[in-house]
């Protein structure tokens, strides 16, 4: 089931849909073909008092895999809440910087915090589907949200996102079920499915295999993979082994700052900051 | 993952061994206790669910055969005359449904608000004391609303919401065609709205605040509003909770006796129908507060009891509808596989 195609190189054929604001101007580096879609510019965050995120600046490509990775507390979560504007929903909390999609900086005063969300969708460390709706209810909840009315067009896109979380095989008989009913690992891929179904352009996951077992995860490692083709994916994971399967850069996270970022291979195989080699070869303390 | 064996101290394996051998009938003792303390209390609500409704039961049997069950609830007379004694509830049970049905109308969604703010909008320097302050407020006892509705807040409802409501809708609806005097069905329901907001809002508030973040992120990750998170993460989710809140408030307004007695101008009879929002009326708990202590014949003293039969069967009927409307809405149990 697992797809082969990480090639760094591939150029991106999957336009998002383009929104309409002709504001966005294409950040595209000489060194490579790929269009940087997400560029993360100095960015900092707080809870009340507390500085979680110092400083964090990184870039990352379209159709790519970037994971975050460090010890627990690092600040892996609060950033990657921080690309969609999740972080300043927590009472008290507060985030700096520029976080530039497709050109636009989603903190800017003219961009609303909804319409980020739409854009960039997540999934979240534990699964949260919403227990009094159905399976198809959950998948159409954030269309329904949206305006959309129109039944056939929901029903297709029910089914098209709940392909695309590979969970359609296993529930399509019984769509009319409530999420809860779901097994964790369904439960996650209905969450994901929900995600999908807002077409989003980027795709936050936290920690989204935590909770599962090693079957469940692994059925969600191949899904990034396969997922990758048509959107941008950060992924949070204390799990090494897993962002050395699914990603193609890694950004490696201590005390709130950002260590190292680099491809993959080389945080793995040949990493730049001590730190990195320490935490990597799991030696820690 | 030392090297080398551990060491044990044969004597101290002993002794460890000997004392949880010998603790073991203790502990069994201990479990048993417990268990029939337990068991105990179940079985007291029991007992006293079956002695409130047997002495209930007896106490009225006496009007049930006069008048019959049915006479007896469809019944208007309220006649104390000695061999003319003729006793019907029903005035009171509209009064008791009509003075509770405005408390539920106005309190509820006042109570939902207050609920939503404090959880879901108020900062918490705000929703800390204003927690604090409803806290008191549902610990006020009903008499004193009931004084300060007497003495002051009935003028102010006469002359600011009754009196205008008379004069501009009162020739065109039937039901706004009374003359307002200030003591009536429309001013106990407010009162009693005013009595149950404070309790409606404190369990609500705790419902709301029961709902998990995780469900509050999941709608703002789909782009929904805090308004449309609420619509579609914290009311689904707290929906019984908050149907049960909304019943207990309905339960204590049913209920309230001393309240309602000072302010609904008890009416005796078939006039105690409240044709018009403001007509003088009595609910069953009212009536008998009122004249329990004067019965003056046996049947008149059965026929409160009666009331107060009806008032138990009228308070079951709403936990039992309750019940089964959560049910029907909670059609989901958190964890629950199929
Ligand atoms: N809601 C919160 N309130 C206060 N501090 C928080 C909150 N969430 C996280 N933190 C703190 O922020 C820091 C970063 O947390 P987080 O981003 O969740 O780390 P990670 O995901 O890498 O484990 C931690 O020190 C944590 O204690
Ligand atoms: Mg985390």
């Amino acid at each position: 089931m697992r797809l082969s195609s990480s090639s760094n190189e591939e150029v991106t054929r999957y336009s998002p849909q383009t929104s309409d604001n002709d504001k966005r101007v294409v950040v595209a580096p000489a060194t490579t073909q790929t269009k940087i879609k997400l560029s993360i510019q100095n960015v900092n965050a707080w809870f009340g008092k507390k500085h979680a995120v110092k400083g964090v600046s990184l870039e990352v490509k379209e159709n790519s895999v970037t994971a975050f990775i460090g010890p627990s507390g690092c600040g892996k979560t609060t950033l990657l809440r921080c690309i969609n504007r999740m972080h300043e929903m927590t009472p008290n909390a507060k985030a700096e910087g520029r976080v530039i999609l497709d050109g636009v900086d989603v903190y800017d005063k003219s961009s609303d915090p909804a319409m980020v969300k739409r854009r960039i969708g997540m999934v979240f460390q534990k699964p949260n589907p919403f227990p009094t709706m159905s399976i198809h209810d959950n998948v159409a909840a954030g269309l329904k949200l949206n305006g959309i009315r129109d039944k056939k067009l929901i029903n297709e896109v029910v089914e098209q996102s709940l392909k695309g979380a590979a969970l359609w095989d296993e529930v399509r008989n019984d769509l009319h079920m409530p999420g809860m009913g779901l097994s964790g690992g369904q439960q996650q891929r209905l969450c994901l499915a929900r995600a999908l179904a807002m077409q989003p352009e980027i795709l936050l996951m936290d920690e989204p295999t935590s909770a599962l077992d090693p079957i469940a995860s692994s059925k969600i490692e191949d899904l990034v993979q396969q997922l990758k083709e048509h959107l941008t994916i950060i992924i949070v994971t204390h799990n090494m082994q897993q962002a050395a399967r699914v990603s193609e850069q890694t950004a490696f996270m201590y005390l709130g700052e950002l260590i190292e970022y680099n491809p993959t291979r080389d945080i793995f195989k040949n990493p730049q900051k001590e730190l990195t080699e320490k935490y990597i070869s799991g030696r820690f303390g | 993952m030392t090297s080398g064996s551990v060491h044990i101290n044969t004597d101290i394996k002993k002794k460890v061994s000997s004392f949880l051998v010998g603790s073991n009938k203790n502990r069994r003792f201990g479990d048993k206790l417990f268990h029939g303390l337990v068991f105990g209390t179940a079985a007291y609500t029991l007992f006293i669910i079956v002695i409130v409704v047997f002495s209930v039961g007896a106490g009225s049997i006496k009007i049930f055969s006069q008048e019959g069950f049915i006479g007896f609830v469809t019944g208007t007379a309220w006649n104390a005359v000695e061999g003319r004694e003729s006793y019907g509830a029903l005035p009171y049970i509209i009064g008791t449904l009509m003075s509770s049905g405005i408390a539920l109308l106005i309190g509820v969604p006042m109570s939902m608000g207050v609920a939503y703010f404090l959880v879901e909008m108020a900062p918490s320097r705000v929703s800390g004391p204003l927690s604090f302050i409803i806290e008191l407020l549902a610990a006020v006892p009903s008499i004193i609303y009931g004084l300060w509705a007497l003495f002051v807040f009935r003028f102010l409802i006469k002359d600011w919401i009754e009196t205008p409501l008379y004069n501009t809708l009162g020739s065109y609806i039937p039901f706004f065609n009374q003359a307002p005097f200030g003591l009536d069905v429309f001013t106990a329901g407010i009162v009693l709205a005013i009595m149950i907001i404070p309790i409606v809002s404190s369990i609500s508030r705790d419902v709301m605040k029961a709902v998990p973040d995780s469900q509050r992120e999941a709608a703002y990750s789909l782009g929904a509003t805090r308004w449309e998170t609420s619509r579609m993460a914290v009311f689904p989710y707290g929906k019984s909770g908050l149907l049960g809140a909304s019943i207990l408030g309905f339960g204590r307004a049913v209920g309230e006796t001393m309240l309602v007695t000072l302010i609904i101008g008890n009416a005796i009879g078939p006039s105690a129908i409240p044709t018009t929002l403001f007509s003088q009326s009595q609910t069953l708990s009212s009536l008998i507060a009122n004249e329990f202590n004067e019965a003056s014949s046996d049947l008149q003293l059965s026929a409160l009891i009666g009331l107060g039969a009806v008032l138990l069967i009228i308070t079951m009927i709403i936990n039992i509808g309750a019940r089964i409307m959560v049910s029907r809405m909670v059609k989901v149990s958190p964890g629950g596989r199929e």
